[in-house]
């Protein structure tokens, strides 16, 4: 209890873990929304507006959630973490200005031209709004990955005289080659994840025999992105990341598949618990071979294992991390086979009649969140015990006049608060879905006198 | 680069007050001028389509602050860990209350969040103001180059002081007051009718009172802070930020007094953004003043990154910054004039 740092960990890790569970389908479902709003635009198609309008009011109370709890982690890094803001702030903190500047200016503006403004400025506005906060969105998720992309592979720095990191090449840490990857992979995920949600109200639609035409079209949209973006998930995006992981962390490779000894030809563990004291692996079900050939494309080079690496160096929750790692990629596998099978039956037209099937892409819904919160915790506790990689160690970040007791209540209290959150969220987005497109259930649709006071700004 | 960087971060910071401050202020005034369903929702709808850009200054204003003073983040913000925990739990129920409101219809749902809206924004308005009487009265630096202080101790300052005292809960009084005035001539610009007349009203009787306020407000500042006036005095700087906020407090005088609430929302603008600009001016470089050493106090020069670091993030804000105001005056354009709510 009395030590800080592990509150410090637990408190970014919770709050900025139950912040993401809400961009990352504002951020796909901006993409989608885009879609129905583009096809409305050119064929006139009225299911497609109210289907882009459903959407609208879902992105809209998720969006309000992704906005209020990404305030808090903006100022957690100087509360928690002075000694990293301190270490760190004159390189993270280009990327975390820049995000502010060039996307959350352009996603506020456009939010309440999106929201409030359909009627008022016609569906040209309308689909400029939709899509400027799809840009917004997505150029906000660049510079947070190319920030952490920065504590995962460090890029473009020096150390200053004074021990502090300096920013040396502008471009080469923009333009981190660990953050194009991590950023396709994000993005994409966040796309199935979207996709996951339109398929799973479709499904809920058809199985309970209303909204007919949304129901298809849900369904329709969601099992197509979701199969593409799944397949992209694992080729190239996740196979190109674990290639730079081979190269950038072995250590933190080794631990996520659970590889204690190095050696050639070194297998894949597709099921086994790390029992770490003992260095091995319990009950392994293993694919020999396979981990080699997919990270040098042979399958008999050498992996490194953690017996190459000092303990010091270990990642310090091996277990969380295997499992974390295990809990994504296995997900991502089935979530291919679900939706090539939905995909299958929609091509031969049977999708809606297939009931078993229909339930299956109803209950899936969570399941991406599950794997999306999964791959963050790999990310995260796989950079351990570092905080910069190899620069600076996560115990070296803490805030030190900050307490273990107080963290631990400001953790409490952004518990509490997010759980009457998520209630109110899961609250509003039920109703939504209850009632389907069509009229919305609340009007606060404002506007104005014609140029009455034209000359205020 | 650290005197422009100071200039930067602190006309952001001072943008997001004027800002996001009228929102504050039609917080405040929320269940005070709308009365029923009608005109609370015209409160709403006369803020909802800026309030989220108005916040965003705060985050681009923090980011500038990361990114050109690392130190003074990292000391600053953990230093005041408790109080800024507690405001970041209340700007979140306060946005909720926003967004939230409209998506049921239910009195009783309203209500919650209306009350909500109320108290969120007044809690908000006076710790703000705190936190500048902090930023002026300054914090105990220790020659640890860090600090740590409790909610409140001493009642007069010293460099005991806790967050609150005396001389804070006065700066965050009067700056709810000139909050409240500033939203209240942004609501009588947005709405017509009755709550046009009481927003008016209210935002007479705030500046007033935060006129009156004024002069015992810059005497304290001098009492707590004494190098402060000094230094001030010898910077032209400082008299001409002085000089614009007397034309701003005549706009808005002028504003008040012949019932002209764009004149006089213009005139508030002007004078909460020149008064912040002053005190920068004179606080210059001392970003966190030391209250048991001024030896100890922390200034832009030690706080700031490096000159090329600090190059580079300006060629960037020379493009991002003229966009966010582009974008802020094309939005202001689209949503211009009364609001009207459509049912």
């Amino acid at each position: 209890m009395s030590d800080p740092l592990f509150w410090h960990r637990l408190h970014f890790g919770f709050t900025v873990t139950y912040h993401y569970l809400f961009p990352q389908l504002t951020m796909g479902l901006a993409f989608l929304i885009v879609l129905f709003k583009w096809k409305a635009f050119r064929t006139g198609s009225t299911l497609h507006d109210e289907a882009a309008r459903f959407w609208a009011r879902i992105f809209g109370i998720s969006f309000a959630m992704g906005v209020v709890t990404g305030i808090p982690l903006e100022f957690q890094f100087g509360t928690n973490w002075s000694r990293f803001s301190h270490f760190a702030g004159g390189v993270i903190g280009q990327t975390l200005a820049m995000e502010g500047m060039f996307a959350f200016f352009l996603e506020s503006t456009f939010l309440g031209l999106f929201l409030y403004g359909e009627k008022r400025f016609g569906p040209r506005m309308h689909l400029a709004s939709a899509v400027a906060l799809w840009l917004g969105s997505w150029l906000s998720g660049y510079f947070i990955i190319a920030t952490n992309a920065f504590m995962q592979s460090p890029v473009g720095h020096s150390i200053g005289p004074d021990g502090r990191l300096q920013l040396e090449d502008f471009w080469a840490f923009v333009l981190n080659p660990w953050g194009i990857w991590q950023y396709l992979h994000n993005m994409t995920a966040s796309v199935v994840t979207a996709s996951f949600v339109v398929a799973a109200v479709g499904a809920y639609w058809s199985l309970s025999g209303r909204q007919r035409e949304h129901a298809t079209l849900a369904l329709r949209t969601g099992v197509i992105a979701g199969l593409i973006a799944s397949c992209l998930m694992v080729f190239p995006t996740g196979d190109r990341h674990g290639r730079l992981l081979a190269e950038k962390q072995p250590a933190t490779l080794a631990a996520m598949e659970g590889l204690f000894e190095s050696k050639p030809g070194a297998e894949l563990a597709i099921i086994g618990q790390p029992d770490v004291m003992h260095r091995r692996l319990e009950n392994p079900v293993v694919v020999p071979g396979m981990l080699s050939f997919l990270i040098y494309g042979s399958f008999g080079s050498t992996v490194t294992g953690l017996d190459r690496i000092p303990v010091d160096r270990w990642p310090d929750n091996i277990e969380l991390l295997y499992y974390s790692y295990h809990v994504m990629a296995g997900l991502g596998t089935l979530f291919i086979a679900l939706m090539a099978l939905a995909a299958f039956l929609l091509w031969r037209g049977r999708l809606e009649e297939t009931r078993p099937v229909l339930w299956a892409l109803m209950l899936a819904m969570p399941f991406p969140y599950i794997a999306t919160t999964a791959g963050w915790m790999t990310a995260e506790l796989g950079r351990q015990p570092w905080l910069v990689y190899g620069l600076m160690r996560t115990s070296e970040g803490t805030s030190p006049r900050v307490s273990a007791g107080n963290a631990l209540f400001t953790l409490i209290g952004f518990s509490g608060l997010y759980l009457v959150m998520g209630i109110l969220f899961l609250y509003l987005v039920g109703r939504e879905i209850a009632h389907g497109p069509g009229t919305p259930s609340h009007q606060t649709r404002v506007t104005r006198t014609p140029d009455l006071a034209g000359e205020v700004g | 680069m650290e005197p422009l960087w100071f200039a930067i971060v602190s006309g952001m910071l001072a943008v997001y007050v004027v800002l996001d401050g009228f929102d504050f202020g039609a917080g405040f005034l929320h269940l005070i001028v709308a009365r029923n369903d009608t005109e609370r929702r015209t409160v709403l709808a006369a803020i909802g389509p800026v309030w989220d850009g108005n916040e965003v200054w705060l985050l681009a204003g923090g980011g500038a602050l990361f990114m050109a003073f690392p130190a003074a983040y990292a000391v600053g913000f953990s230093g005041f860990y408790l109080p800024l925990m507690l405001l970041l739990w209340v700007l979140i129920l306060r946005g909720l209350s926003i967004e939230l409101r409209g998506h049921v219809t239910d009195p009783l749902w309203a209500a919650f969040w209306d009350a909500t809206f109320a108290i969120g924004s007044t809690f908000i308005a006076i710790v703000l103001g705190a936190a500048l009487g902090n930023v002026l009265r300054g914090v105990p630096l220790d020659g640890t180059g860090t600090f740590h202080m409790p909610l409140f101790d001493t009642f007069w300052p010293s460099p005991h002081s806790g967050v609150l005292d005396a001389y804070t809960v006065l700066v965050g009084v009067f700056t709810l007051l000139a909050l409240s005035g500033h939203g209240g001539l942004y609501l009588a610009m947005k709405a017509e009718g009755p709550v046009h007349d009481r927003s008016l009203r209210a935002a007479r009787l705030s500046w007033l009172v935060a006129g009156v306020l004024f002069p015992l407000v810059t005497w304290a500042t001098a009492q707590v802070s004494p190098e402060l006036p000094g230094a001030a005095a010898q910077r032209p700087l400082v008299w001409i930020l002085a000089a614009l906020v007397a034309a701003s407090a005549a706009a808005l005088v002028v504003g008040l007094v012949r019932g002209r609430p764009e004149l006089g929302f213009l005139g508030s603008a002007g004078t909460l953004f020149t008064l912040l600009g002053t005190a920068a001016a004179a606080r210059w470089p001392v970003l966190l003043r030391s209250s048991v050493s001024p030896s100890l106090s922390l200034d832009a020069f030690q706080a700031a990154t490096t000159q090329h670091g600090l190059r580079i993030a300006l060629s960037w804000t020379l493009v991002g910054l003229p966009l966010a105001c582009g974008y802020f005056v094309f939005i202001a354009r689209l949503f211009r004039g009364k609001v009207r709510l459509e049912t």
